[in-house]
């Protein structure tokens, strides 16, 4: 129990203390998920609106995709993306054929390298809760809006305001996934200090040094930021709760 | 089945179905040749469920493409992708479909979308509140009225836009007998009062007949008889049309004589008085409602009575149905049916074979023109 305790006592000391290695690693953390969160919305919302909405052909095999996409185990997507963006993959041979240089820029071991993975990560994570919670939504509320003249954005506005709970549970699922990730990061990144160096690699690389309570001072601090921002995120998805059914 | 002239309406015709076919996967929903709605009318369209009322509604409505044929409005061809076309109508459906949000919210959508600035969508989803009778509504969850405030809030989100076509598809079916018969009347009493050209969907004929100027019924997709409200409903032209509508199918009959609007109709082996502008040799359908016709006793008196019709009929049957008794009755080829209350069943004492002077007014016989396809429209 000592231990617990102390780890507790020795995170408090890490954020207050104003020790900025602390706070780099806290920030990247953020940064790295926050953006990839964004841009797997981005995706995800309107692809999720669409497998909730429409009937298209290949929608089943998108369905299948999407699904499997949500199981993903993080080390593995870190392992195709290293793969893809090392100096000796696809992307390397493509670019160099391209610009006719003689070597290809180190893609690997950098913020956007870890974006890469996290957005492949969560993308699947956002749409398919989202295509769900769409999906819940009876069609006939889209007939009826098109009948007092809403277009089809209109429609989708609509739709997604009606699924407004289960859209924001899709973005929970989709920053849960990623924050807490550490096999592609950890891969793709490299725990490179003062670079790609996030809160889950730096846990791993304390735990592995011996420093346990630093990593579980880490640890805490990680779930209490997951604490904060899903709080927020929740009472986001609660508001306004008056006027639900 | 073709539309006759019998079917098209006498104003102009604000939308044109032509040639209208849905079929999902390879099931054929809706075949329709021709169906028009006129301005300024309410045209309900009747069917039971899965006659493709509903899919006609859509397809005419432009929110839903068909498999084939044409929409017209006001003459020009138009598509679902016609935002302007379909701005000029509005929807209510069986299940009010209200959005989450406020009663006011919800109004004011459609105004929304059209860009009606909020000064003037406030007063006006005060004034279309104040007309469905849900005053002061407005910041009231939509979520949580009742199903007959939701059908009216519904009915305001579609009449605060004025549109030029209101489109009814089953508004009322989902409410209970009380709210429905109260909510009928105010369509009713609405509908007439906005001038508004509707196209009413129902499965409901005491609905249809409330709101009704003309009536198109539905089966199995295909138009079976289509006219004014009060002919439909009442010369049911073929056995299907008759057991839907609850009638015994019109009879068949020729004008022999007429004098001052009251015509000598000859059915099978009898003579009926009906009024009738149709000249003497004209093939006609004869209805009368079972309400219409009074039964007395052969022997005694019977009392004195403008009826011009008076026959001695013979009972074929007596049903029970609600709270009166349906008598089945022929005579020379003559089959017509009474409704009379089940206590002067009684002292009649009505059974199979009974012998009954039957009395009905000629004004109680409707006459229309024979279709000249048997069974046709």
């Amino acid at each position: 129990m000592e231990v617990l305790w102390n780890a507790i006592v020795e995170a408090g000391r890490m954020l207050f203390s104003g020790d900025f290695t602390v706070y780099e690693i806290v920030f990247l953390s953020l940064r790295v998920s926050g953006l990839s969160l964004l841009i797997a919305m981005v995706i995800g919302i309107p692809l999720g609106y669409l497998i909730g909405s429409r009937r298209f052909l290949g929608r089943q095999l998108v369905m299948v995709i999407v699904n499997t996409g949500m199981g993903l185990p993080p080390v593995v997507v870190g392992l195709l993306v290293y793969m893809f963006l090392s100096r000796s993959g696809p992307i390397a041979e493509l670019w160099l054929s391209i610009s006719g240089a003689t070597s290809a820029p180190r893609w690997l071991f950098t913020v956007p390298a870890m974006i890469v993975a996290q957005v492949i990560i969560s993308t699947p994570l956002v749409t398919g809760v989202t295509a769900a919670a769409i999906g819940s939504v009876p069609r006939e509320l889209r007939l009826q809006a098109r009948s007092l003249g809403a277009s089809a954005w209109h429609e989708a506005a609509l739709t997604i305001k009606e699924a407004r709970r289960g859209v924001m549970a899709a973005i929970v699922a989709g920053f849960g996934g990623i924050i807490s990730e550490v096999g592609a990061v950890m891969i793709v990144g490299g725990n490179i200090e003062h670079s790609t160096r996030v809160m889950t690699t730096a846990i791993v690389l304390e735990a592995r040094k011996g420093n346990f309570g630093l990593a579980l001072a880490l640890g805490f601090i990680l779930i209490g930021i997951s604490f904060a921002i899903n709080n927020g995120l929740t009472a986001l998805q609660q508001s306004g709760g008056r006027y639900e059914r | 089945m073709s539309a006759s002239a019998h079917g098209r309406c006498g104003g102009t015709p604000v939308i044109v179905g032509e040639d209208l076919a849905v079929r999902y996967r390879r099931r054929t929903v809706l075949e329709v040749d021709r169906f028009d709605l006129c301005d300024g009318e309410t045209h309900v369209v009747l069917g039971p469920s899965g006659s493709g009322k509903s899919t006609l509604l859509r397809a005419l409505g432009l929110l839903e493409r068909p498999t084939r044929g044409r929409v017209l409005i006001d003459g020009a061809e138009t598509s679902v992708g016609d935002r302007a076309a379909r701005m000029m109508m509005a929807a209510v459906f069986q299940n009010p479909y209200l959005f989450k949000g406020t009663v006011g919210e919800n109004v004011a959508y459609g105004l929304k979308l059209r860009g009606v600035p909020k000064a003037d969508r406030t007063e006006r989803v005060a004034a279309a509140l104040e007309r469905v009778g849900l005053s002061g509504t407005e910041r009231a969850s939509a979520l949580q009225l009742s199903g007959g405030e939701a059908q009216r809030v519904a009915l305001a989100r579609a009449l605060v836009l004025e549109p030029r076509i209101l489109l009814l598809d089953e508004p009322l079916s989902y409410l209970d007998p009380l709210i429905k018969r109260r909510l009928v009347a105010d369509f009713s009493e609405i509908l007439s009062a906005e001038g508004v050209t509707s196209l009413y969907v129902t499965h409901d004929q005491d609905e249809a007949m409330v709101v009704a100027d003309r009536v198109t019924i539905l089966h199995e997709g295909r138009m079976v008889r289509t006219g004014p409200a009060d002919e439909v409903m009442t010369l049911p032209t073929d056995e299907w049309v008759a057991d839907f509508i609850g009638m015994d199918a019109a009879l068949r009959g020729r004008i022999t004589a007429t004098d001052e609007g009251i015509a000598e109709i000859v059915i099978g082996g009898e003579l009926v008085y009906g009024c009738t502008p149709l000249p003497v040799g004209v093939d006609v359908l004869v209805g009368i409602r079972p309400e219409d016709v009074m039964l007395f006793e052969t022997g005694g008196g019977i009392p004195h009575s403008s009826a011009r019709n008076r026959l001695v009929m013979r009972v074929e049957a007596v049903e029970r149905r609600g709270s009166t008794d349906r008598v089945s009755l022929s005579s020379n080829g003559l089959k017509i049916a009474a409704s009379v209350s089940r206590a002067a069943s009684k002292e009649l004492g009505l059974g199979r074979g009974t012998e009954v002077a039957a009395l009905f007014k000629a004004t109680a016989v409707r006459v229309a023109p024979a279709p000249s396809v048997p069974g046709g429209v």
